[in-house]
């Protein structure tokens, strides 16, 4: 990969930034999420609350159920691989998605190495808890980044702790001394060259969405006043009563997230929230997956 | 001078970050009482068209926008910005602000593997670095549009009257000349120089 496909990939996320990336499992659902404003769908033969509930080894989707998607929508259309499983990206690549989510919500394929996502012209957003985290999928070749949260179970809390605990992080580099630098790197175990980065920017290399757990536009509103450049919603619309009204309203959310009024209005007569489960009640910790 | 920045999705920061390096002000347009303020140019910038064409018209935005670019307001368009301008999008049937005559093409060089980076001459600046990303081109144009870039006998840049839009993104690199230009254009209509 040279660097200009890197340059092209960070790229395509940025012109992502202030939407919505919606998960979806069949073309009408596709249909309904670019109807409904989705700046991208994410197509998945079961979303992470049926995964969830469904249990066993979770793995790339049907290339047809993808190729399916991608000729129903003119959005760019995103697809999930197992961590480490680069045969599966490749198969991926070669159907031509837009960007490949290499993801704790599938049953990770090595629990050691992530893909080297450098040998890839398709860019790769992963999942990062923390910076340290971040910056090892980015060095790695990742082109764009989003909060692990807890997906499938609507329950918000791990994406905020994920995104407070990056901002934080972020923030104290950035007012560390240029000395104490090589220690940060040294700590968070990535290159020198990325913390200099974030040191120097005050934000990541590369566009920072938050995902897991986002069901309500104010949940949606409450990452993006967190610092999120955009919002994943999984579940949490199509495990809704109804899935285009709160599509369309989490979509509105995220453009005018600072703006209450709006917001209250946006989630009058939303129906039926997912129900969701709590942090306390779930047996796999997805985001634990691949550090 | 002040310029009103579209930001409803996708990349108005970087204009934004643009306008500041040439010391041009901007503010973003996310609702209709942002439209109070008042503005002597628009920058409509990459991202999802089919976004936001949907919340223009939601959050009212739509046709003040629309009265004030026919009624010559200098607008700039970068990618799904020059899709919201055209009067004819080929492959789609939505039409936006419909205003500029030309008839554009949508994901015209396919998905993201056919994202790429070229250098070419803009008419009246030089050589200049442009970035596509999903990007679109403009099969014709008609009217009094000019062109005013092609790659590859595909029309990637064009101007009619006050109305300037790029099938690229000058913002994603480091080149401000297309900025400056548009700058230009907004400072000449300000003064009443009909373009």
């Amino acid at each position: 990969m040279g660097n200009d496909r890197f340059e092209l990939n960070k790229n395509l996320a940025q012109m992502l930034k202030g939407g919505v990336i919606m998960d979806v499992t069949t073309p009408e659902q596709a249909k309904i999420a670019e109807a409904a404003g989705a700046c991208a769908v994410m197509a998945l033969e079961r979303i992470p609350a049926d995964i969830r509930a469904a249990g066993g080894v979770s793995r790339m989707s049907d290339p047809k159920m993808i190729k399916g998607i991608q000729n129903a929508v003119s959005i760019p259309v995103m697809a999930k691989c197992r961590i480490g499983h680069f045969a599966e990206a490749q198969i991926l690549q070669a159907i031509e998605i837009d960007y490949i989510d290499e993801s704790e919500v599938l049953s990770p394929a090595d629990d050691k190495y992530h893909i080297d996502k450098t040998k890839f012209d398709v860019p790769f957003v992963c999942g990062a808890k923390d910076l340290g985290e971040a910056l090892r999928r980015i060095n790695e070749g990742a082109s764009m980044i989003r909060t692990k949260g807890e997906p499938g179970t609507g329950d918000v809390v791990q994406a905020v702790r994920h995104m407070r605990m990056m901002q934080a992080e972020i923030r104290r580099i950035a007012s560390a001394s240029e000395d104490e630098l090589f220690d940060v790197a040294k700590q968070l175990q990535v290159p020198y060259d990325l913390v200099l980065y974030v040191h120097e920017n005050k934000k990541l290399p590369v566009v920072n969405f938050a995902a897991g757990g986002i069901a309500t536009p104010a949940d949606a509103a409450l990452m993006m006043q967190l610092g999120a450049e955009g919002v994943f919603v999984g579940s949490g619309i199509f495990k809704s009563g109804n899935p285009a009204k709160r599509a369309a309203a989490i979509v509105k959310a995220v453009t005018n997230y600072n703006d209450p009024k709006l917001l209250a209005e946006l989630s009058e007569d939303l129906g039926e929230a997912m129900a969701g489960i709590n942090e306390q009640e779930i047996e796999i910790l997805m985001a634990e997956r691949g550090k | 001078m002040q310029i009103g920045v579209l930001a409803l999705q996708g990349a108005f920061i970087e204009h934004e970050q643009m306008l500041s390096q040439i010391s041009v002000d901007s503010f973003e347009i996310r609702r209709k009482r942002d439209l109070d303020k008042p503005f002597d140019g628009l920058i409509i910038p990459g991202g999802e068209s089919t976004v936001q064409g949907k919340l223009l018209r939601e959050l009212e935005l739509f046709e003040p926008l629309k009265e004030r670019i026919i009624a010559g307001m200098p607008v700039f368009g970068t990618c799904a910005g020059l899709l919201l301008l055209a009067k004819k999008i080929e492959n789609d049937d939505r039409v936006h602000f419909g205003a500029m005559d030309i008839t554009a093409v949508r994901n015209a060089y396919g998905r993201q593997l056919g994202s790429f980076y070229t250098q070419a001459e803009f008419k009246g600046i030089g050589k200049i670095p442009m970035t596509f990303i999903r990007a679109p081109y403009i099969e014709s144009v008609y009217g009094s549009t000019n062109v005013l870039a092609s790659v590859d006998g595909k029309i990637v840049a064009a101007r009619e009257g006050n109305m300037l839009v790029t099938a690229f993104h000058p913002e994603l690199n480091e080149d401000l000349s297309v900025h400056k230009y548009f700058a230009e254009m907004v400072s000449a209509a300000k003064n009443g120089y009909k373009a």
